[in-house]
């Protein structure tokens, strides 16, 4: 091939390339766009402080799905984020460098690749089945299952980077390995693993299937453990799949209300993950 | 005997062993329930189960091949688009775009990311689907309707939507690591094939891919794994009809969807317990192509 050839094909490629970017850039603006223009209208007061209304009657919210989520969110906190952290903890101080380690990592790499309908079914025949119905319980454990291994990975290689003078100057003093690791190690990654938890947050904020069979979605305000109760991805999920042109709507403005709680979390993590790495102390010195 | 004291051994840990070990029998729970669930269809059908495509809870028939096809198939066509492409973006990210590009566009892609899949499958139901059944599928049908995958009527829902909503999917999970994998060549490499006079796409296919080849092909395994078990999305836009049907138009069926649709209807115990085996298969083929991408992933990354 001579030399002109061999540029012309460069270039095409070149425009490949750039069109691949170009076209998932595309995409990306596509669903967001219809996101905030067919949500932003429907966007009102009572989108927060009512409950939905039957259909035909004009009105009502997704409040009681908004509450439901930030209380599925909590009880799946009380689960993952201490297991996962502990576990992340483990790994960075115990786990190094030895077949254990690796293998749990290795576990903990699998568990997220679960499908999270598959956690779905786990919770149901483990809470649901043995409690006789569907409850907020059943869904606070299977979002807090989706949690760990995110929390885990994350507080995992943050404590990695920890340095290790620090590590043996508090294990110098006399402190044993549980003692540094909790209140020397841990305070030391904490914005780090405060990045982890939202962003495992915000993953499953968002997650539906799991909830299909375990929170089941409610009409109504409930705060019981033992009842079901509603989340904003499922009200989606029932909205969108009804023919009503009202519902629909209300469908894309909780579409818009959820994006922006991820977002808000999600640019929170990095805020935190950047004053992090410029924190206390500087890093691998 | 104060310093007596003093010296003895810091009591061991107990507390960590214990979360982590949890960690793992979780996983272990997981596949125990699975199994203990769905032995009443295991008993009930066997092998069979996974080959015969009759699902029929009113004569207590199940079985489960629709929806292997539909989860097969839909992932396929999402790995076929969706590899070059994620691929080719992560070629873009790390060697293509001018430095200032590079932040916004990544963080576009893990805005992508970030996007809940529920809110997917509401833009697949209201906006891409009535725009393949208008545009898209009228097209292919009039262009490569001798083909047998584009043929018969177009509902916007089924196969060509669902591969394509996990096709957008999949593609934060392909990119983001093959664009680490596609980082790690070696500098002394690039510039070594850049010396022999070739040009940026010589380098790139002839010293970047190959040198990064097992974790990209373990990034794509990944992708595959997600697509697999994508639910919500799927279910809203794959059509919910079990059928198997050589046309990208047709409706059809995954073995998420019907999960998703038809458990909490499920009446008797062998209908639950046929679907909970769904699940089981579902699972057993994510863990397989779990383990092995992470292996060809960490091939690489050490």
């Amino acid at each position: 091939m001579n030399i002109k050839k061999r540029r012309i094909i460069n270039s095409i490629m070149n425009y490949l390339f750039t069109l691949a970017a170009l076209s998932v850039v595309l995409v990306l603006g596509l669903i967001l766009g219809y996101v905030v223009w067919q949500g932003a209208p429907a966007l009102n007061i009572h989108l927060f402080t009512e409950l939905p209304k039957p259909v035909g009657e004009a009105g009502g919210g997704i409040a009681n799905s908004i509450v439901g989520t930030i209380y599925l969110i909590v009880l799946a906190s009380l689960i993952g984020i201490p297991i996962g952290v502990l576990s992340g903890v483990y790994l960075a101080e115990y786990g190094q460098n030895k077949r254990f380690g690796e293998a749990v990592r290795f576990l903990a790499d699998v568990l997220s690749g679960i499908p999270s309908i598959v956690v779905g079914i786990f919770v149901y025949s483990l809470i649901v089945l043995a409690m006789g119905r569907f409850s907020a319980l059943a869904g606070g454990v299977a979002l807090g299952i989706l949690m760990i291994p995110t929390i885990t990975r994350s507080t995992d290689e943050v404590l990695k980077l920890v340095p290790n003078s620090i590590r043996e100057a508090a294990l110098g003093l006399g402190a044993s390995r549980w003692r540094t690791a909790l209140t020397v190690i841990l305070p030391a990654g904490l914005s780090g693993i405060f990045t982890g938890i939202i962003l495992a947050i915000a993953r499953v904020a968002g997650e539906t299937a799991p909830l299909l069979f375990t929170a089941l979605g409610n009409r109504f305000w409930s705060a019981s453990l033992d009842q079901p109760i509603a989340a904003i991805p499922l009200q989606i999920f029932t909205y969108a799949t009804s023919p009503y042109k009202d519902w629909h709507a209300k469908a894309w403005a909780g579409s818009l209300v959820l994006i922006l709680m991820i977002l808000v979390l999600s640019l929170l993590a990095r805020f935190i993950a950047g004053r992090g790495a410029s924190g206390r102390f500087k890093m691998g010195n | 005997m104060f310093f007596f004291f003093m010296i003895r051994r810091p009591p061991r840990s107990t507390l960590f062993p214990y979360t982590t070990l949890f960690r793992s029998i979780l996983v272990l729970l997981i596949i125990y329930e699975l199994a203990v669930g769905s032995l009443p269809a295991i008993k009930a059908f066997g092998w069979r189960f996974l080959f015969t495509s009759k699902w029929d809870p009113v004569t207590k028939q199940f079985g489960a091949l629709t929806f292997i096809f539909g989860t097969l198939v839909t992932s396929a066509l999402a790995i076929l688009l969706a590899a070059p492409l994620g691929v080719g973006l992560a070629v873009y990210l790390v060697e293509i775009a001018p430095k200032k590009l590079r932040g916004p566009v990544s963080f576009l892609v893990d805005l992508l990311a970030a996007i809940p899949s529920v809110v997917y499958g509401l833009w697949g139901l209201f906006v891409m689907a009535p725009w393949l059944q208008r545009v898209v599928e009228p097209w292919l049908a009039r262009n490569f309707g001798w083909l047998p995958f584009f043929q018969g009527p177009a509902y916007g829902v089924g196969i060509l939507a669902g591969g394509l909503i996990l096709t957008i999917m999949i593609l934060p999970t392909i990119v983001s690591i093959s664009r680490e994998v596609i980082a790690t060549t070696p500098r002394s490499l690039r510039q070594a094939v850049y010396a022999l006079g070739s040009t940026r796409w010589e380098m790139i296919k002839g010293a970047m891919l190959p040198y990064a080849r097992s974790g990209i092909t373990g990034a794509v395994m990944l992708g595959l794994g997600r697509a697999l078990g994508e639910t919500m999305a799927i279910t809203m836009v794959i059509g919910n009809r079990p059928e198997i049907s050589t046309s990208l138009f047709a409706p059809a069926q995954t073995m998420a969807s019907l999960i998703a649709n038809e458990f909490t209807e499920a009446t008797y115990s062998l209908y639950i317990s046929s679907l909970v085996e769904i699940g089981l298969v579902l699972f057993a083929i994510t863990i397989i192509l779990n383990i092995a991408a992470r292996l060809l992933i960490s091939r690489i990354a050490r």
